[in-house]
């Protein structure tokens, strides 16, 4: 699950991680408030209105409407209402949102933390995930901060320090200094980001994080360390322990079908292809988009309908698939191990007849326990459905009905 | 031969007396696998599919000489049951739970570390020696005995797999549905070299995913130690969108190396015969066993 930049800062300052205070606003006088708040307890002259939205790029991000960009400087409490004005209920467009944007319901009022002072403030980058190949958690930290990691790791390897840590007994005081030094680190600044390591694990940790990224972490110009910016991403598996962060999640920043379809309890990912398909079992599922592709059609969507696949999962199906527009056809792909062929068939032939006039052809290939029977059935029901037994039969059907 | 389980293995059931573990408890015993007990917290001294429940692990495998465990155990316990079933002195620990969360695992994997002991999964079908032992959810009568050996990270394209292998004429060895989870107790590596060592399997079929890396390691072991067996691969999600979950909880393309196009080409590259196409599985096998 991802959480928004301003939850993601407020969570880590419960563990004691340093970061640039802001206060969230969702309408331009409460934008004002905030900032005068900010001004009473920072002493900060100039406010960063940051865009919250669940994608990266939001500085260089434009909105659609306004021209603005995603991320603003206000050099006084009187720009402040009217700059957020230009971003707020706007579509912000950036690199990893695609050319639809997302739109911009709140915005983070936060302190300037680029003041001037002895030295320039200099931007790093830290993060912390899990190490799949070793199976424990990683320290990631670079002096390159407030650029794209993925370039760093590619052009300047030698420039990003990793530690790894047992998680049987954590991360010890020395690995958190020989990353506060791999960063230059020196006097007030030093003992700062030796504790922000420390707190910003014990976050890790306590809330279960998939993946921890502080891109940038500053330096500022008095040689403070703190987070600007925050990307928490949390274990779906462990949210029953932490019922307060379930609550977090922002319905608005996802696919309203992806949403219906978690109701219903389906594993529905929405993409932009011709083909839909529903499948049972998260591998054959991506598979089955595989073929689509190979036919010369493209997935419209990933659909697990998990090991139960009866007449309501298969007609909960078929309504989310059939609401996407771009639909053309529908391939039903059953491996039938424990769940037997006829039942899903006679499961697929009810939920036709319930929904009544679905218009794209639909493709049934069911394998595994009964799947003469359950051809049979779909043969005999005198619907536009088409049967398959075989894999390769099926991918020729998709063929025929696209041509 | 075969490996992890066989006719001699005696399997408890960790969860027995849960719905999930009574179905598929009762399903192995129908098979025919040697199902000696089963283990559920404080429900120790009754009887449950004719077979005996015990309080603890250590306690099953004092009376009935288990050498193998099944997981059913919910998620939020799993991670527990499965260091309990490795302290007890549980050879082949296989865990069919989905959803553990990932810290858990951690700590469990480490746990098993320095112990003697396999871990198979977790969020996997299980293991099947056709035959002899099925100690998994798989539906037994899709796998026939015969010569090739099976990884994979997911459990209906097993099935498709040994489906697709045995109506081109031949068998399975054994199938191992290693799992599709972020941390998995058996990686890719291991689960072929497992069967690369067998003296039974002539061939393998390795099945793959998008995200980590599991795939690309084995692939370079298969080559380092000179391509000793045939190995037929594919990777599912070939379309899958970058940062997007698939499902599976470790099905996420997370950068350049992990998506299907970059672990086939570094399996072509190690002499692995790729198919495009998972309807293409079977008729490779049987090609490359001809050769």
């Amino acid at each position: 699950m991802n959480i928004h930049e301003y939850q993601g800062k407020e969570i880590l300052r419960k563990y004691g991680v340093a970061i640039q205070r802001g206060i969230v606003a969702d309408n331009p006088e409460a934008a004002l408030q905030a900032a005068k708040e900010l001004h009473a307890e920072t002493g900060t002259q100039w406010f960063v209105i940051k865009s919250q939205i669940h994608a990266g790029g939001r500085g260089k991000g434009v909105i659609k409407e306004t021209g603005s960009k995603g991320v603003v400087l206000a050099k006084s409490l009187a720009e402040v209402p009217e700059k957020v004005k230009a971003i707020l209920g706007g579509t912000l467009v950036t690199h990893q949102t695609g050319p639809d944007g997302k739109v911009v319901n709140k915005v983070l009022i936060a302190e300037d933390v680029y003041y001037p002072g002895e030295a320039d403030p200099k931007e790093y980058y830290m993060s912390i995930l899990l190490d799949r190949s070793k199976g424990i958690p990683v320290i990631m930290a670079s002096t390159e901060g407030g650029v794209n990691i993925e370039e760093v790791a590619e052009t300047h390897p030698e420039k990003i320090v990793k530690e790894w840590i047992d998680p049987t007994i954590g991360l010890q005081a020395f690995q958190a200094r020989k990353v506060a030094f791999a960063m230059g680190w020196e006097g007030n600044a030093f003992k700062e980001g030796v504790k922000f390591i420390q707190s910003l694990y014990n976050a890790y940790i306590g809330l279960d994080a998939s993946m921890f990224e502080i891109n940038p972490l500053l330096k500022t110009s008095d040689n403070k360390i703190l987070a600007v910016d925050s990307k928490v991403n949390l274990d779906d598996n462990a949210l029953y322990r932490h019922k307060d962060l379930a609550e977090l999640r922002d319905l608005t920043e996802e696919d309203p079908l992806e949403v219906e379809a978690g109701k219903a309890g389906l594993n529905y990912v929405k993409l932009d292809g011709n083909v839909g398909c529903m499948v049972n079992g998260a591998g054959l599922a991506m598979a089955t988009m595989d073929i689509i592709k190979l036919s010369g059609g493209e997935p419209a969507n990933f659909l697990d309908v998990g090991g139960g696949a009866n007449a309501e999962t298969v007609e909960a199906g078929f309504r989310i698939i059939l609401k996407d527009p771009n639909v053309k056809a529908i391939l039903i792909n059953i491996f039938g191990g424990i769940v037997r062929c006829d039942r899903v068939a006679n499961g697929v032939v009810e939920a036709y007849k319930k929904i009544g006039n679905i218009s794209v052809p639909i493709i049934v290939r069911l394998q595994g326990t009964n799947a003469e029977e359950g051809a049979k059935i779909i043969e005999q029901s005198g619907l536009k459905v088409y049967s398959a037994i075989v894999l390769k039969d099926a991918a020729m059907k998709v063929k025929e009905v696209l041509a | 031969m075969s490996v992890l389980v066989n006719k001699n293995s005696r399997v408890i059931v960790q969860g027995f007396t849960g719905s999930e573990g009574t179905f598929h408890a009762g399903q192995m015993i129908e098979y025919g696998t040697n199902v000696v007990g089963g283990v559920t917290p404080a429900k120790g001294g009754t009887e449950h599919l004719g077979r005996p429940v015990f309080n603890t692990v250590q306690e099953a495998v004092q009376k009935t000489g288990a050498d193998v465990s099944i997981i059913f155990v919910p998620p939020a316990f799993a991670a527990d049951a499965i260091m309990e079933a490795a302290d007890a002195g549980i050879k082949v620990i296989i865990a069919i739970t989905e959803g553990i969360p990932v810290k858990d695992m951690m700590i469990a994997k480490k746990y098993i570390k320095s112990k003697d002991v396999v871990l198979v999964g977790p969020n996997c079908p299980g293991v099947i020696t056709p035959g002899e032992a099925k100690v998994g959810i798989m539906p037994g009568f899709v796998f026939k005995k015969g010569k090739v050996g099976v990884v994979s990270k997911s459990g209906t394209l097993t099935y498709e797999a040994a489906d697709q292998i045995v109506k081109a004429g031949l068998g399975v060895s054994t199938a191992i549905g290693i799992g599709g989870d972020p941390i998995i107790g058996t990686p890719t590596k291991e689960a072929v070299e497992l069967l690369m060592n067998d003296p039974e399997t002539e061939a393998i079929v390795m099945i793959g995913e998008i995200g980590g890396n599991y795939e690309p390691v084995a692939a370079r072991w298969i080559k380092e130690t000179g391509n000793k067996k045939p190995v037929v691969g594919f990777i599912a999600g070939q379309t899958a969108p970058p940062g997007r979950r698939m499902g599976h909880a470790g099905a996420i393309i997370g950068g350049a190396d992990d998506t299907a196009a970059a672990k086939m080409k570094i399996m072509r590259e190690c002499g692995i015969h790729v198919v495009e196409s998972p309807a293409d599985i079977g008729e490779t096998v049987l090609k490359v066993l001809k050769k």
